[in-house]
This record gives structure tokens, C-alpha cells and sequence, in this order.
């Protein structure tokens, strides 16, 4: 055992002065920014992906017309690849042209041109041979045989992007042999996209019958109507009807260029059974370009060498720190690669961001969540003892309201019942749990102190909030020395007993008020959290019978609008308040119509104002009328409004460009780091701790002493004999 | 010999496919393809047509056992228990929930897995064999009385204490080893230090005990007392004698679990983020993906009924008397 | 209103078989004759100690009730609390109550955590408030609380001391009266271990837990001895609600395994033939599950069908006693394969003896020669697998809820503690009582365990020694 200790000695000290460095030594002193991953990426095909762990990759690479502004609040949209903001133009029925208000506006016209001279990144897809032939584009089995990654092909080749591949992407949202979470969405909305999708199942099914079935489908043969390219660098979608919104999406990787050649390079046989695919290996013209893709330990991002570059912002917010102009109009990227690590648990990922080896943890990491408290004190940075290794706090209030919702067709809480009284107090009944949840203290408990109180379903940093007392929600909460404060506990007693439960009790019949919650924790960390739900209506004596239940069976019984009470959150798609106030809209309903609204709210004013408020343009009427919504629904009290949590990312000293941006993920290309400082620091920080060793040896010394003493006298006394 | 390994296979069949009817039934009974579906396409805006989509592309839409659609043998073979069930046998996985080859991913992985149980097994069986045989050579003193009380407590603690003990103290305060992570070639050797001596301190206590009485028995008959008597010395007598006699209880318990390796380590994989079957196999309970869990579970099946056929193989090279008929 | 959930009837079935048991060896000698080899061992005697301590603790939480509900406001008091407590809880009502805001150190006065504050003057600060309930009644904290602890832990070694004298002032006496000696005879005997029994090994264990526990009484009265969690509740109250988790997990097993591993075992012994290829078959083939997966799937489905059904249970502790049921069940299912294997050894060898060939002979039926010849005489390894299996399957099940398969979040239990305090230690500063409380029961529960299994099992078979009887689930996952 002696000199197997030895060996360890000997073979550690060969790695230098660090000995916990998980990064090849090859890798020290260059220009790599690491970061890790908890999840592993399901897609990272452009029309299925739409979580953000993928899109921290995905929006590296592709880049789709748009993108928010990275400085700038509220969130702005700026071209990326687009010459300028397309305008949409209004449209009857016939084609002619029409006022935004016109009550014959049949569609919006969205015509986007994009910057020429832009290049794909290097791939095999687009190699050609000397005769300019694609070079990989009819490999048979056998040529497939010594490829394993998309790094085995010996050439590559490039592009430059144009319109078509724009149009190809979108004609990929109905791919039948895909599926894109906003295909229905979307198809409400493009013009011809429904009858394309349907067309495309013909196609693909007459494909499989004559038994090639995995055969490729070139979408660029069928015409989609909606959609087309005017000329090499612009193109048109058709819209129905007004929906403003639309913009929003034009800056999400559902509208990123996809080339054909891409597409038919995968389709070819052999290639998914090699996991060469383009769900693994997207091709786009941003920054960075996935090189490597091994989900179950590493992910590397490497500069694109035909990045056209871009330059950094020279505007922001008013008040962002001078430090975040020292690059202004250079340009990026920045970082040569980004290595970003396989990291299951929590615990070790928050250890090796400690210890310097992440440079900074991911915005809205549930794990650092869990495993951090922060000692924040107000706004402001971090514990004395972080603060002291450089490590800064950056916070923004994310566009997220997390909320319990009371189903509305519950008898009990609900809000559907025949007769007004009863509705009355129920309605009683829900405002009372509104004001005894008390949601400050579940932030400081279980948020770490980040996130803001809600006053209604809108967070902060989107149209339609308004701050101060105009925007308190006067259900739950006094406007106290310039600060809402919640209720006292016995306003809500007393709603309880206005509402037929004094003391938690039946009036009539003197049984106790049992309610039904639901919810998804019921993992072996989840305890305190459902303590904590069962101490907050025990302040008004409700007996709470909590049922954790799988992600599945909590699905389905919010589908069937079984489920009483339950917590849920919503993360918005796009910073616009329609997208907050749609969770209201009766016809949304989960359990009627299988649509958004999980609560089943439903109220004829409020879906009135909503058709009205929908596709206005932002504006002072838009407001009035989203206050007068709000009002409604704060004191109708469908949700008990919990709160909008605040993301937070952690980053090391040496990391700069650092601002927490909701909407935008592609913000790799801003970051720069101090690789110097870096190495230095992390040496500091991880100097061995070597007296354990020597204790080890001593202590396996001192067990072995008395096993070789009594040999030795069990020798001796043999030699006596 | 050759016979006695083939009957020996085919007694394995009915085995395999009892495991596999049992897997089946209890996983169908807790998700239905719906389920499935709905777990892997999201929260936001699922529609009831992307939802048969997914179950039509992955083949989850067809009967569970018996298709009436279907014609001749169709009714049997075109169903989900076919379709998932009886290609494992020619060890076609076909692919996970999420759209992964499964096969490729545990060809993957299986390396990450060796790398850490197999230096396990065998530092293990080295450490306990010896420190049981020190015990046994010093029988009825302090020594082995101390030994035998420290081999009770510390089986007498939750692995759990030694994986949570250990990282705390020997990445994350002294500096020594990185907290996590892995790394192919020889790099990974600084990854696996830990997680390997932290699974052999925790098997140290059960493993030796169980040795030592092992040896003890031996020690206990009557060819060691004849040995003893021809004057051999003590460290003879155990080294040349005792240890080789012992060996068949020994392979009893060691041989089985050699297979069995290569399915990896479930906690101590994910604690350490080493990317082997263990973790795939935790990754796939908690994200209720049953088309791995499935895959898994037949691979353990059929690597352990190789075990117990590599055991009875080892008694013929260890003690020529056992024959196998 | 009593309430007997599943466990609770299983757990109290136990201990009827267990004084059936006690009733039936009391009156054979030569059953009796090994037990009091037990009661020679003093290791075995002391971990008997031990194991009484948290018996104790686990029956008495296993006594559970639905308060009911007092009148209010002129109404009459109809109906019961959803809330089930225990016996236990009714007894540890002041360290339940005692709930503060988050996570303080043990026997702390202030939070662990800065707060702010509104200070009279209007001004807003971040201290260290206060405590509701630890360390209330000091004045000042700074000044008294050493003395106060003191002065407690005093109290309690005093109280400790002379309840363990009293015990021992009887056990004397009686131990004097039995033997007809003289009292000062009968304790010399005792001290210098000379009796049959290890009276020394218990007197010396219960004195050692009188002075542990009797400071900690002392002190819970005033402070969380063990600290406070992440939602404020005590972690003493904790750690002792996790006990009966851990005992229900370790013994109701057992008992659900037992019927199958005893009966198909000595059926396939005995009858051999077709019989024996299809226990065989059964057998092999639910052991090259991989336990875990098994586990797993059938936790996962039987939390469904908990899911699908909220009606069938009144309380949500009704819903997690089903699930720590559940789980006990499919433990045992896992697990009878290795008794069941060594009784079909054993009966294989019983069946050539002269006895049974001879009971055969005069054409007894093979029922009454498995009942009356056979059972009797394999019941030695029976009892020694009981208790053998008893502390790995109380560590399987803080592996298993680590993975999310164990028991339900809302029970109390060792893997649920262990698996939050995990997170714990990644905190700054870190938090390390809800680990170390977990920690020290639950080893000295193991250890009590083992060493009472080693005891039994030198008793009645020391040829079993060491061999594996079981293959627990904790073997397999790590």
C-alpha cells in the first residue's frame, strides 16, 4: 500500500504546481472561456429546439435575422444579419395596400433583406471538388465506414447565405418527419404554412409506401405560399391579419438560415446511424461553430474562421458601467473557444466555479440555486468572501413569473359557478390565500433573496408595468411608506369569514376547509419547499393536503382541469405583454381548448380588452387598457401572483462584457477574459493541501506498527523454540 | 465442455425473455406512450397531433401485445412489445426517448465505466484479501479483535457519507484531486483517483470480514494442522495452503460480479461526473426514459447469467475435482 | 381519532410475532440455550441496549393519531385535523413547535443568515436577528449563554447520573433477589462480568446513553441542540422522526420476504422436480434484474398508481405511509432470492436425514413433514437473515431516495436528511449539523445492528458467518 501512495505522490507532482486542474495541460494559458452544462441538449435542429440550455449553444451558431440589442433596456430588437428592422406592409384581400388600422387589412407583409458577403462556417456539406461538384453528397455506406464525427471528413467547404436559406428554414417548420413546438402557432399565422405541412405528408408518405422511407425530402421543390425569396438577399413572409409579434420571433433560431446542401448532406444513408445529423451538428453563420459534440462530457464551441465580424455596441442603458464601453465598436468575438463541461450535480459544479475552473455559471442555473446563498446585501455583489476573490454578482429581473394558479372550474376556489354569491366568495376565498401566501418570504427562503414580488402576471421590463403604487396590487398588498407591504394576516381572516370559513371552518357545517395542491416537487430535496406551502395556509387554519405527483400525472390533471390549486411559472417567448396576458384568455384554456391558460380563467370583459389589446402598437392607450385588464384579474385573483425571479450569473474577475440579457442568448461573441489573471488566480486558489498525505501515512504507519511488533516477537519466540 | 456451455446458453433463453416480459409490463403499466411523448416534447405548446407524431415516428403507436390490424403474424409482430422487446435480444437497442442510438451510446460509455470499476475490483480484492489474511495470521489477539471492530463501523456507514466525506474534504479543502469530471487516455487517471480509493474504503469493511472467516474456516482443518506439523512456517502455511483452498468461496462471490462491471457504478458515476452507464442509467430514471432503462436492464440480465457461467467455469481451473456435466 | 396506518398495523404485527416468539423459545430448552448465548455476549448485549433506545422511539412514533379539532367561535368542535401526528410528536411538541425562519447552528441563538431589519429609529440594518425559540429566555446572549449551557448540561449529567443509579439500584436488587445473594454480592458479580448475562455490557451502554441524552433533554428545552434547517424546523425533531423510517424499512421487509423465501425455499428443497426448475427459474431470473432498475420500475409504478388515485387516502400521510409501504414490499421482492436459494440448500440436505426419511416412511403427508420436520429446523437461518438483513437495507434506503426511488419527499427518513444536507455543504458558510445529526444516529443504528446480527449469529450458526446471505440493494448501486 506504501508504494502505491508513492506512485500517487510522484505521478501528481508531475502535474505541476495545480494538481485539480480538470483541463488538459495543453489547454493552460490560451484564450478558452469555460462553462458548463447540466443538461444534456435533446435538440439542436434550429425548428425543435426551444430550451435554453440548447439555445446556449444553437444561438452561437445560427443566426437568424434579428437579435436583441445587448445592452440596451427595455429589450430592443437590432438587426443581425437583416440590413434594417423589416416594417411590415399592410395588405387586403386582394393585395392592395392598406392602413395599419384598416378594418379590410387581410395581411402583413414582412419583406427582410439580409447583409450580403455573409459566409457559412466551414463544412463538409458545402465542399466541392476541383470541378466544383459537391464533394460529399452521394457517399454511399462504404465511404461512411472511418467517419465517426463530422471533424472525419477530410475537406471542407463554404457559402454564402442567402435568401433561400432562410425560406428553407421556414419550410422546415412543417417538415413531417420533425417536429417544431411552434408549427401550430406558426401555422395560424404564415400564410399557406398549414396546406405546405399537409402537402408534405402526402409527399412523404408516398416516399415511404415505395419503401424509401427515410429517403430525403427537398422541401425546395414544393412552393410554400407565404413565403418566398424576392432576389439573392431578401425575402417575404405573408402574414395574416395584423400580429406585430412577429418580429420577435424573426430574432429566435426557429427563423436561422438552414442551407439545403446541409440538409441532403445529412438525409444521406448511413449517416444517422452514425448520429451525423443536423439535430447534432448545426451549421450556421455566427461566431462560433460546434466542433466538438459529446454530450456526455464536453461541448466546444471554436471560432468560425469566415465570421464576417461584428463590431461591439457603443450605446446601452443609462447607467451601465464605463467598463462595459472599453470594446466598443471592436471586433468580435472575442474568445477563441468555449469549453463548456458535463456538470450533473450541483455541488461539484459550484465547487469548480469556486476553485476558477468555470469562468462563470450559467444565467439561471437551478443548481448554483440550490446550492448558493448569497449573502446579498440589497442590490448589491456578493458575500465579503467572494467579493474578495473578484467574483461579481450580475442580477436582472427575468422576463418569468412564476405563480399558483387556482383552477377556475374548481366548486371550491374556482370562479365558474352558477350563482353570484357563491362566486363572490369564492372569489373571497382566493384573495384570502393571495394575502396569507406569503411570497417575500419564499424568496428570501428559496430564491436566495432574487426575485421581486408580483403584482400581476407582467415582469418587470416588459410594456404594460406599471411601478410605484399605481401598479400594486391593492388585493394584497398596502402601500406603506412608499413600499407595498402585504396584508396582515387577519385582513385575510376576515375575507375567510366573509367567504364562509371563519377559523378555517365550514359555517354550516363545521368541517375543516381541506384544499388540494399540486405540484411537481416531490424530488428528495423538495421537503422543505412543501413544508413551507403547508405553513402558509395553516396561517389561516386551511388544512393543505399537498399530492406530489410526476411531471406526467400533473400534466394531465391540469389538462383535465382536475388539479385544484398548483404552482407553475411561465417564461416568456418574446418581451411583449401579450404574452402574459394570453394566459388569461378564456378561449386559451387548458382543460376546454388544450390551450395555454392553466388557471381556466375565464371573465367577458377581460377577453374583450384582450382581442382589443393584442396587436396594438405599445402606447399610452395600450396601457390604459392593460391597467384596466390588470385590475380584473388582481381582483378576480385567478393566480396568487408569486414572483418574478431575478437571473443571476456569477462571474470571475477576469471575466468583462459582462451584462445579464434575458432574450438574447448569443452573448458569447461580447465576452473577453483576462487569461493571465486567470491562471494566476487559479494557482493561488489551489495550492495542494499536503499534510493529509503525510497524516494518511503516518496513521497506515501506525496501523502496521503493532501487525509487524507482533511478528517480530511471534519470530523470535519461534526461534526460541 | 463445449455442450456444457452451450446447454448452459440456452437455459439462459427463457431467462431473458422472463426479464424481459417482467421489464416490459412494469414499465408500460407506469408510462404509456402518451406519457412518453408528452415528457420528452416539453411544456410549452404541446398539441395533441405533435403528440401522435411522436409516438407514430418512434413506433409507439401500434398495440401493446396483440395487433388485430395486422395480418398472420403481423398481429404478433407488429406491436410495441415486439418492436422494443425481441430486437434486444440480437442486441439491436435501438433508440432512447430522445431520439439517441442507444447502442452507440453505450459503446461510448462503456469505456468511462471499465476505467473506474475495474481498477475498483481489483485494487479492492487486493486490499481486502490482504488485510483479511492479515487478520487471519494474527487470529485471537488485539490486532485482529481491533481489525474486526474497525471493519464493523466502517461498514457500518452509508457509502453515501464516504462519496459526500470524501469530495468535500479531499477536492474541494485540500486541493488534491479535481472535484469532478473525466478525461480519456491517461489523464483520466487524475479523475479516477478518488472515486476509486473512496469505493474501495467503503467496500474495505464487509468485503474483509467475509475473508477472514473465510480463511479462518480453512485455517481451522486438518490438512493446515499437518502442514503446521511438517514445519512449514505460518506465512506458508497461509500463502501456499489456506489461500489456495480458500479460493473457491471466494470465486463464488467475486467471479459473478465481473461482468457486471461493465454496467458501471450508478452513484458513485454521477457524484464524480464520470459519463459511464451508471450515470446514463440515472439519467434515464429520473428523465423516466424507458427505452434505455429497458436496454440496461437486459444488459445486466444477460451479463449476470454470464457471470454465474464464468463462476462454474472457474471451479474446474481452480479445483480439478469439480466437473461439469 | 387513531389512526393505524399500513405500517403501523405491520409494525405492531412484528411485535406480536415477536412476544408469540418470545413466549414459544421460553419454553424449549434447547431454543432457549442459544438465546442465552446471545445474552452472554456483551457486544450483542450492548447494541441490544442501543437497538432498545431507538425500538423505543420507533414504536412510539408509530402510535398515530388525528387530532381533533377544537371549537371556534361558538361552533361545535366537529371533525379531525388532516394533520397525523404521533405519539412521538405529542411528546416532542415543544422541538416541533419551535420552528424559526431558516437555518441556525446548534444551540445557536441568532440566525445563521444576515437579515434586514428595521431598527426602532426608523434606520435599516443587516444583523443576525434573534432566535423565536432558541436561546429565548437569555437577556443577553453574549453575556449568559455559556453559563445557561453550562449550567443545563450540568443539570442534565446530574439527572442523567441518577436515573442510571436508580436502574442500577434495581437491576441489582432483582439480579440479588434471583439469585438469592447478598446485594453487595450481586453487584461485584455483575461488575466483574461474572454472570450468565452481560448485565455489565447493558448497565455500562445505558449509562452511556443517559449521559448523551440526558444533556440533550436539558439543553432541547431551551435551544435546538442539532440546529435548525433550511425551513427552520429542529433537526433533533428530525433525526428522531427519521428512526422509525429507517426501522420500518429494515424490519417490515423482512417480514413481507419472508413468507415467499421460506416457503418456495423449502418447497423446492423438499419436492424437488418440476417444482424446484420453476422456483429455480423464478428466482434466477428476477435476480439478474439489476436490483436497482427492478426497484426503480416499481416504485415508479406504484407512485402512479398512489397518483392516479388521491381518493383512496384520506391524509397525505396516509399517501406517504402507502409509498414507504410500497417500497418495504418491493425491497422484499428484490431480496428473498438469497434466503430462498440457502433454504433449498438446507432442506436439500434435511431431506436425506433419518428422521424425515423415517417420518416419510410411516407416510406422513409432505406439508405436515415441511411443517413439522423441516421448518423447525432451517428457522435458525431464517432468524439469523432477519437480522443480518436489517442494517443493509437501512442504508439502501438513503441510496435509494438519493436517486429519487426511496421514500416520499414529505417523509421524514436518513436519505431524505442526508440528500438535503448534501446540498448544505456547498453552502458559505458552510452548514454541516443536519449531516453530522444524520450521520451519527444513523451510524450508531448500523453499528447497533451489525453487531447485535454478529452476536445472534455466533449464537445459533457460526458456519453462516460472513457468508453473504443477501444481496442488499446497497451493494449493487455503488
Amino acid at each position: 500500500m506504501h508504494a502505491w501512495l508513492l506512485v500517487v505522490a510522484v505521478f501528481l507532482s508531475g502535474c505541476g504546481e495545480v494538481w485539480n486542474n480538470p483541463y488538459p495541460a495543453q489547454e493552460a494559458g490560451r484564450n478558452i472561456l469555460y462553462g458548463a452544462f447540466t443538461e444534456r441538449p435533446k435538440h439542436l435542429d434550429p425548428v425543435q429546439s426551444y430550451s435554453e440550455d440548447e439555445s446556449e449553444f444553437n444561438s452561437q451558431v445560427y443566426e437568424p435575422p434579428l437579435q436583441y440589442h445587448y445592452l440596451k433596456r427595455p429589450y430592443t430588437l437590432v438587426p443581425l444579419t437583416a440590413e434594417a428592422l423589416p416594417r411590415p406592409r399592410y395588405e387586403d384581400a386582394a393585395g392592395r395596400p392598406v392602413a395599419a388600422d384598416s378594418p379590410r387589412l387581410a395581411y402583413s407583409v414582412y419583406e427582410i433583406r439580409i447583409r450580403p458577403g455573409i459566409l457559412f462556417q466551414p463544412h463538409p456539406a458545402f465542399a466541392r471538388d476541383d470541378s466544383g461538384k459537391l464533394l460529399y453528397h452521394e457517399l454511399t455506406r462504404e465511404d461512411l465506414r472511418s467517419i465517426f464525427a463530422l471533424g472525419d471528413f477530410p475537406k471542407t467547404g463554404t457559402r454564402e447565405l442567402t435568401a433561400d436559406d432562410y425560406v428553407y428554414q421556414v419550410k422546415r417548420l412543417a417538415h413531417p418527419r420533425l417536429h417544431s413546438p411552434i408549427f401550430g402557432l406558426m401555422s395560424e399565422y404564415i400564410v399557406g404554412l398549414k396546406a405546405f405541412a399537409e402537402r408534405l405528408k402526402t409527399e412523404d408518405a408516398a416516399l415511404a409506401a415505395a419503401g424509401r422511407g427515410n429517403a430525403w425530402l427537398d422541401l425546395s421543390q414544393f412552393p410554400l405560399a407565404g413565403v418566398e425569396a424576392v432576389d439573392k438577399y431578401t425575402y417575404r413572409i405573408l402574414i395574416k391579419g395584423r400580429y406585430p409579434q412577429f418580429a420577435y420571433w424573426l430574432a429566435m433560431n426557429f427563423f436561422a438560415p438552414v442551407p439545403v446542401e446541409a440538409d441532403r448532406f445529412f438525409a444521406q444513408p448511413g449517416m444517422a446511424e452514425k448520429n451525423l445529423t443536423l439535430d447534432w451538428y448545426p451549421v450556421g453563420t455566427g461566431p462560433y461553430m460546434l466542433t466538438e459534440n459529446n454530450p456526455n462530457a464536453r461541448m466546444v464551441l471554436e471560432r468560425n474562421p469566415n465570421f464576417r465580424g461584428e463590431a461591439y455596441p457603443d450605446e446601452g442603458e443609462e447607467g451601465d458601467a464605463a467598463g462595459l464601453f472599453a470594446d466598443a465598436g471592436k471586433r468580435m468575438p472575442f474568445i477563441d473557444m468555449v469549453v463548456f463541461s458535463r456538470e450533473r450535480e450541483g455541488i461539484p459544479y459550484w465547487n469548480k466555479f469556486l476553485q476558477g475552473y468555470y469562468d462563470f455559471s450559467g444565467i439561471s442555473s437551478d443548481s448554483f440555486d440550490q446550492a448558493v446563498r448569497l449573502s446579498v446585501e440589497g442590490e448589491a455583489g456578493v458575500s465579503p468572501e467572494m467579493a474578495a476573490k473578484g467574483i461579481r454578482l450580475e442580477t436582472s429581473v427575468g422576463t418569468a413569473t412564476r405563480y399558483f394558479a387556482f383552477n377556475w372550474l374548481d366548486p371550491v376556489v374556482g370562479g365558474s359557478q352558477a350563482d353570484a354569491e357563491t362566486r363572490a366568495r369564492a372569489r373571497k376565498l382566493r384573495q384570502a390565500i393571495s394575502i396569507a401566501i406569503d411570497w417575500e418570504e419564499f424568496i428570501s427562503i428559496f430564491a436566495n433573496g432574487r426575485g421581486i414580488p408580483a403584482q400581476g402576471p407582467i415582469p418587470p421590463g416588459i410594456f404594460g408595468l406599471r411601478t410605484g403604487q399605481v401598479g400594486m396590487n391593492p388585493v394584497v398588498y398596502d402601500w406603506v411608506g412608499g413600499a407595498p407591504r402585504r396584508k396582515p394576516v387577519d385582513t385575510a381572516k376576515r375575507l375567510l369569514a366573509e367567504a364562509g370559513f371563519p377559523g378555517g371552518r365550514d359555517e354550516k357545517s363545521g368541517q375543516p376547509l381541506v384544499l388540494y395542491f399540486d405540484t411537481t416537487d416531490r424530488g428528495p430535496g423538495d421537503k422543505p419547499r412543501l413544508d413551507w406551502y403547508r405553513k402558509q395556509f395553516a396561517k389561516l387554519d386551511i388544512q393543505l393536503e399537498i399530492r406530489g405527483t410526476d411531471y406526467n400525472r400533473f400534466q394531465e390533471k391540469v389538462r383535465k382541469g382536475a388539479a385544484q390549486i398548483f404552482v407553475w411559472g411561465w417564461n416568456a417567448d418574446y418581451p411583449d405583454p401579450e404574452n402574459f396576458l394570453f394566459l388569461f384568455h378564456g378561449p386559451q384554456s387548458r382543460a376546454k381548448f388544450q390551450g395555454e391558460n392553466a388557471a381556466n380563467y375565464a371573465n367577458p370583459e377581460y377577453d374583450r380588452l384582450f382581442q382589443q389589446v393584442k396587436h396594438m402598437e405599445n402606447g399610452p392607450a395600450r396601457q390604459a387598457l392593460i391597467d384596466r385588464m390588470l385590475v380584473i384579474l388582481q381582483e378576480d385573483a385567478p393566480w396568487s401572483f408569486g414572483f418574478h425571479p431575478k437571473d443571476y450569473s456569477l462571474n470571475h474577475g477576469w471575466v468583462s462584457n459582462l451584462k445579464p440579457n434575458n432574450m438574447a442568448r448569443n452573448g458569447l461573441k461580447y465576452k473577453k477574459i483576462d487569461v493571465t489573471l486567470r491562471e494566476g488566480l487559479r494557482a493561488e486558489w489551489n495550492r495542494p493541501v499536503l499534510w493529509p498525505l503525510g497524516l494518511l501515512a503516518a496513521v497506515l504507519a501506525a496501523g502496521a506498527a503493532p501487525a509487524v511488533w507482533s511478528w517480530r516477537r511471534r519470530e523470535q519466540s519461534r526461534g526460541r523454540v | 465442455m463445449l455442450v456444457y456451455i452451450f446447454r448452459r446458453l440456452l437455459y439462459a433463453l427463457p431467462i431473458l425473455v422472463g426479464v424481459n416480459l417482467l421489464t416490459f409490463t412494469l414499465f408500460f403499466v407506469v408510462n404509456t406512450p402518451d406519457d412518453m411523448a408528452r415528457m420528452q416534447l416539453g411544456i410549452k405548446r404541446v398539441t395533441p397531433e405533435a403528440i401522435q407524431k411522436w409516438k407514430a415516428e418512434r413506433g409507439y403507436d401500434k398495440p401493446l401485445l396483440y395487433n388485430e390490424a395486422a395480418e398472420g403474424a403481423g398481429k404478433l409482430t407488429h406491436t410495441i412489445f415486439f418492436e422494443k422487446s425481441v430486437k434486444l435480444f440480437v442486441f439491436d437497442f435501438g433508440r432512447a426517448d430522445d431520439g439517441r442510438d442507444i447502442g452507440h451510446e453505450i459503446k461510448t460509455r462503456m469505456g468511462p465505466s471499465l476505467a473506474i470499476a475495474l481498477p475498483v475490483f481489483l485494487l479492492g480484492l487486493f486490499v481486502t484479501v490482504s488485510f483479511a489474511l492479515m487478520l487471519a495470521f494474527f487470529r485471537a489477539t488485539y490486532l485482529d479483535f481491533w481489525g474486526v471492530v474497525a471493519c464493523v463501523a466502517m461498514m457500518s456507514i452509508s457509502s453515501l457519507f464516504y462519496i459526500i466525506g470524501g469530495q468535500y474534504l479531499v477536492s474541494k479543502i485540500w486541493h488534491l484531486v479535481p472535484i469532478s469530471g473525466y478525461a480519456g487516455g491517461l489523464d483520466a487517471a487524475r479523475f479516477l483517483l478518488l472515486p476509486v480509493l473512496i469505493s474501495v474504503a467503503a467496500g474495505i469493511g464487509s468485503s474483509t470480514r467475509w475473508y477472514r472467516t473465510i480463511f479462518l474456516e480453512e485455517i481451522g482443518k486438518d490438512y493446515v494442522r499437518t502442514a503446521r506439523a511438517k514445519g512449514l512456517s505460518e506465512l506458508a502455511v497461509l500463502f501456499r495452503h489456506v489461500l489456495k483452498n480458500a479460493m473457491i468461496p471466494i470465486l463464488t462471490g467475486v467471479v459473478v460480479v465481473i461482468p457486471l462491471l461493465f454496467m458501471g457504478s450508478l452513484i458513485i458515476e454521477s457524484f464524480f461526473g464520470i459519463p459511464g452507464l451508471g450515470s446514463y442509467t440515472i439519467d434515464a430514471i429520473n428523465a423516466q426514459d424507458f427505452a434505455v432503462v429497458r436496454s440496461m436492464v437486459f444488459i445486466g440480465s444477460v451479463l449476470y447469467i454470464i457471470g454465474l457461467l464464468l463462476t462454474d467455469l472457474s471451479y474446474t481451473l481452480v479445483d480439478p475435482r469439480v466437473r461439469l456435466q | 381519532m387513531p389512526i393505524i396506518l399500513w405500517t403501523d398495523a405491520l409494525v405492531f404485527l412484528l411485535v406480536a410475532c415477536g412476544a408469540a416468539a418470545g413466549f414459544y423459545v421460553s419454553r424449549r430448552e434447547y431454543l432457549l440455550a442459544s438465546w442465552r448465548r446471545v445474552g452472554e455476549s456483551r457486544a450483542g448485549m450492548a447494541a441490544l441496549t442501543v437497538l432498545a433506545a431507538y425500538i423505543l422511539i420507533g414504536l412510539l412514533d408509530s402510535l398515530h393519531y388525528r387530532p381533533r379539532l377544537e371549537a371556534v367561535a361558538g361552533k361545535p368542535a366537529n371533525g379531525y385535523s388532516s394533520e397525523v401526528r404521533s405519539a412521538l410528536d405529542a411528546l416532542l411538541q415543544p422541538l416541533k413547535a419551535a420552528t424559526e425562519k431558516t437555518y441556525s447552528a446548534p444551540l445557536a441563538t441568532h440566525l445563521y443568515a444576515r437579515e434586514t431589519v428595521e431598527l426602532p429609529d426608523g434606520t435599516q440594518a443587516r444583523i443576525f436577528p434573534r432566535l423565536r425559540h432558541g436561546g429565548a429566555h437569555l437577556g443577553d446572549p453574549a453575556e449568559d449563554w455559556a453559563q445557561d449551557v453550562a449550567g443545563r448540561i450540568v443539570r442534565g449529567l446530574a439527572l442523567a447520573v441518577l436515573a442510571g443509579l436508580t436502574f442500577a439500584a434495581i437491576a441489582v436488587q432483582a439480579a440479588a433477589v434471583r439469585w438469592g445473594v447478598r446485594w453487595q454480592t450481586a453487584w461485584r458479580r455483575i461488575r466483574r462480568g461474572e454472570t450468565h448475562f452481560a448485565w455489565n455490557a447493558v448497565l455500562v451502554t445505558l449509562a452511556g446513553l443517559l449521559l448523551l441524552g440526558g444533556p440533550v433533554i436539558a439543553l432541547a428545552g431551551g435551544y435546538h441542540v442539532f440546529g435548525t434547517d433550511k425551513v427552520g424546523q429542529d433537526v433533533l425533531y428530525l433525526t428522531l422522526k427519521s428512526i422509525r423510517t429507517g426501522l420500518v424499512i429494515g424490519t417490515v421487509t423482512t417480514l413481507a420476504m419472508l413468507p415467499f423465501a421460506v416457503a418456495l425455499g423449502i418447497v423446492a428443497g423438499y419436492l424437488g422436480g418440476w417444482v424446484d426448475d420453476v422456483i429455480q427459474y423464478l428466482y434466477t431470473t428476477l435476480n439478474s434484474i439489476p436490483g436497482v432498475l427492478l426497484i426503480a420500475a416499481s416504485v415508479l409504478m406504484m407512485q402512479v398508481v398512489i397518483d392516479t388515485h388521491p381518493d383512496w387516502f384520506a391524509t397525505s400521510a396516509q399517501r406517504a405511509d402507502a409509498r414507504l409501504l410500497a417500497l418495504c414490499l418491493i425491497l422484499g421482492v428484490t431480496s428473498w432470492t438469497g434466503l430462498c436459494r440457502l433454504l433449498r440448500a438446507e432442506t436439500l440436505k434435511l431431506r436425506e436425514l433419518e428422521y424425515v426419511q423415517a417420518a416419510q416412511a410411516f407416510g406422513a403427508s409432505s406439508v405436515r413433514i415441511m411443517g413439522r420436520h423441516i421448518l423447525p429446523n432451517v428457522m435458525h437461518i431464517v432468524l439469523i437473515a432477519v437480522v443480518m438483513d436489517f442494517s443493509g437495507l437501512v442504508l439502501a434506503e438513503a441510496v435509494l431516495s438519493y436517486i429519487g426511488i426511496g421514500v416520499d419527499p414529505s417523509t421524514i427518513s436518513f436519505g431524505t436528511m442526508i440528500n438535503t444536507a448534501r446540498l448544505e455543504l456547498a453552502r458559505e458558510p458552510v452548514v454541516w449539523w443536519s449531516l453530522v445529526a444524520a450521520f451519527a444516529f444513523m451510524f450508531v443504528l448500523v453499528l447497533a445492528a451489525n453487531l447485535f446480527s454478529d452476536a445472534v449469529r455466533d449464537a445459533f450458526d457460526p458456519r453462516l458467518a460472513g457468508r453473504r446471505i443477501t444481496l442488499s440493494a446497497q451493494g449493487q448501486t455503488t
